[in-house]
């Protein structure tokens, strides 16, 4: 699938939500389900200063596309970070990088990504696009 | 038996009244708004006093000969004229309007520190401060070769007076310390402090920000050299707070900053710096929330700063009390004596996701360091959620705080 048919499909998934709590629980079950990220890559290193919450993102490339793993100490913000995985890891940097991230709007949880929001989620996306380029870039 | 015949004049319904914001929504739910100490919302009386101010009053103040000008100028002097006895200062003088908190710190550290800081002497402050009292005196020490020296705490949260006795010595040139805590709510020992830091012959700064609006205060009886708070945790306007200076540390320190109105003449020879209080308020003020302190006060004053304490107190210990039924909740900072603050941690969840539970139902905390990193480290911990209490909070406000929480714990378990 591409970026985009897999933000229709979320899009679609979230639309069965009729309260916030039963996204919200959504978001935490997805958080709960996101594979661990390998320990040496929870360090300074991998770290993404968001104010409050911890997230720790490592990409891998492999055959052409971008794996990406992660953690947060916060676990909405792994839920969010678990929908971003959802989204951007498989594909190739180009995509990544040429990708316009909207679903996050349309599922109603666009006060997520706002830069003064001290969650990280935003620098959490820009990093991803920045490994992407870093990789298109070494491609080349 | 007088305190209970006070206490059953302050009307908490009829103080809610007077907050227009307290009957919004968010999230679709009526806001339970408890993040006071990051700043109060404010009553009709200084809404209504901001707007007529610019109506009105509008012009630059203590400059024009202008009938406007003069009525500004006035206001503004009001202000000055009402928290003198607000904190019982000696003279209006010694009030010196800032920007706030963080403001009042800095000139003093800036002042203060250029005419009596040099290399080799030392600096107190303590483990709870706010990045506001630690990092500018950590800025003097550098550039003046001081050192810093921190008093520690107890697991409760409580100064360590014994190692505060130990800490200070003949090269100690100022003790600046929070008299209420913002992150755990510790009412540190001041009078104690000051005493003692007197007799070891250093001067102290009190951080009132989280003090003036929830105990009344004289400086005098303190015997405090500087004091400092900020107008927007007190009902009021912000943009605007207070440095109360002794008339002798004021007097003997140099202006903070250069500009119009801390001058009497000015010649590229040498300028001459106005007398007190104008010397250090260089530039237009910030007019309208000066002149709208002043409701503030009135306000703060009328509902009683006596009352308040006593109303926030039980809330307070209602607070505590229902929050620890919640299993696996454990409360960060339990001094003996506190105020207005509940910190606490649900279990091992981060206090991210508890804040953003409690958003969703309509209920404002805070959540994260509370601009206290070091105090966190000292825990061991990333942060807190912190409920802060406020003279128009009810039980109703905690019940509602209590089942948000219990909420976020089935969530979030
Ligand atoms: C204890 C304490 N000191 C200083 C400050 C800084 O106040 P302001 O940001 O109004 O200057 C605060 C505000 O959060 C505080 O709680």
């Amino acid at each position: 699938m591409t970026i985009n048919e897999i933000q229709e499909e979320l899009i679609e998934d979230f639309a069965f939500f009729d309260d916030w709590m039963a996204k919200y629980e959504y978001l935490i079950q997805l958080g709960k389900e996101l594979p661990l990220i390998d320990d040496q890559y929870k360090t300074d290193e991998y770290l993404i200063k968001g104010c409050q919450s911890k997230v720790w993102l490592h990409a891998d490339h492999q055959r052409g596309k971008v794996l990406f793993t992660a953690d947060s100490d916060a676990i909405i913000t792994k839920g969010l970070v678990a929908l971003m995985i959802k989204v951007l890891s498989g594909h190739s940097p180009a995509e990544i990088a040429d990708s316009e991230l909207y679903f996050i709007d349309q599922i109603g949880l666009k006060e997520h990504l706002s830069p003064t929001r001290a969650n990280g989620l935003l620098s959490m996306v820009k990093q991803m696009k920045l490994y992407a380029l870093a990789l298109q870039a070494k491609g080349r | 038996m007088e305190q209970t015949a006070v206490l059953e004049h302050f009307d908490v319904e009829k103080i809610r009244q007077d907050f227009p914001i307290l009957t919004r929504k968010v999230n679709g739910k009526p806001l339970v708004y408890l993040d006071n100490g990051a700043t109060t919302q404010k009553p009709k009386q200084v809404i209504d006093a901001i707007v007529e101010y610019y109506t009105q009053l509008n012009s630059n103040v203590h400059r024009g000969v202008h009938y406007l000008s003069q009525l500004a100028t006035d206001a503004f002097e009001v202000t000055r004229r009402k928290l003198r006895p607000f904190i019982n200062a000696a003279h209006e003088h010694e009030i010196i309007l800032t920007k706030g908190t963080t403001e009042g710190i800095n000139l003093v550290a800036s002042c203060y520190g250029k005419a009596y800081v040099k290399a080799g002497d030392e600096i107190i402050i303590s483990a709870m401060e706010h990045h506001s009292n630690i990092v500018p005196w950590q800025m003097l020490c550098e550039e003046r070769g001081a050192t810093l020296r921190v008093v520690p705490i107890n697991d409760a949260g409580e100064l360590d007076m014994e190692a505060y006795r130990a800490a200070l010595n003949d090269r100690t040139k100022m003790v600046a310390v929070t008299y209420v805590s913002n992150a755990l709510g510790t009412v540190n020992p001041v009078g104690e402090i000051i005493r003692q830091a007197h007799a070891a012959g250093a001067p102290v700064l009190l951080d009132a920000a989280q003090a003036v609006q929830h105990l009344p205060i004289d400086v005098q009886a303190l015997d405090v050299d500087f004091l400092v708070f900020s107008g927007h945790k007190m009902y009021g306007p912000t943009g605007i707070g207070v440095l109360y200076g002794k008339e002798k540390w004021l007097d003997a320190m140099p202006p903070y900053q250069g500009g119009g109105e801390m001058i009497k003449d000015v010649a590229f020879e040498k300028t001459t710096y106005n007398e007190l209080p104008f010397k250090y308020e260089a530039g237009t003020p910030n007019i309208e929330a000066g002149i709208c302190l002043a409701h503030a006060v009135d306000y703060l004053e009328t509902a009683g700063l006596n009352r308040i304490a006593q109303h926030e107190r039980e809330l307070l210990a209602y607070a505590g009390g229902r929050l620890l039924e919640i299993p696996e909740l454990r409360i960060i900072g339990t001094a003996q004596e506190k105020s207005s603050v509940v910190s606490f941690l649900l279990g091992g969840i981060h206090p991210y996701d508890v804040g953003v539970i409690l958003d969703k139902l309509g209920i404002a905390v805070r959540t994260g360091h509370h601009c206290t990193q070091p105090l966190m480290e000292r825990y061991g911990i990333p942060g807190t959620v912190r409920a802060s209490i406020a003279m128009y909070n009810t039980k109703e406000d905690i019940d509602a705080l209590v089942a948000g929480v219990q909420k976020a714990a089935e969530m979030l378990a």
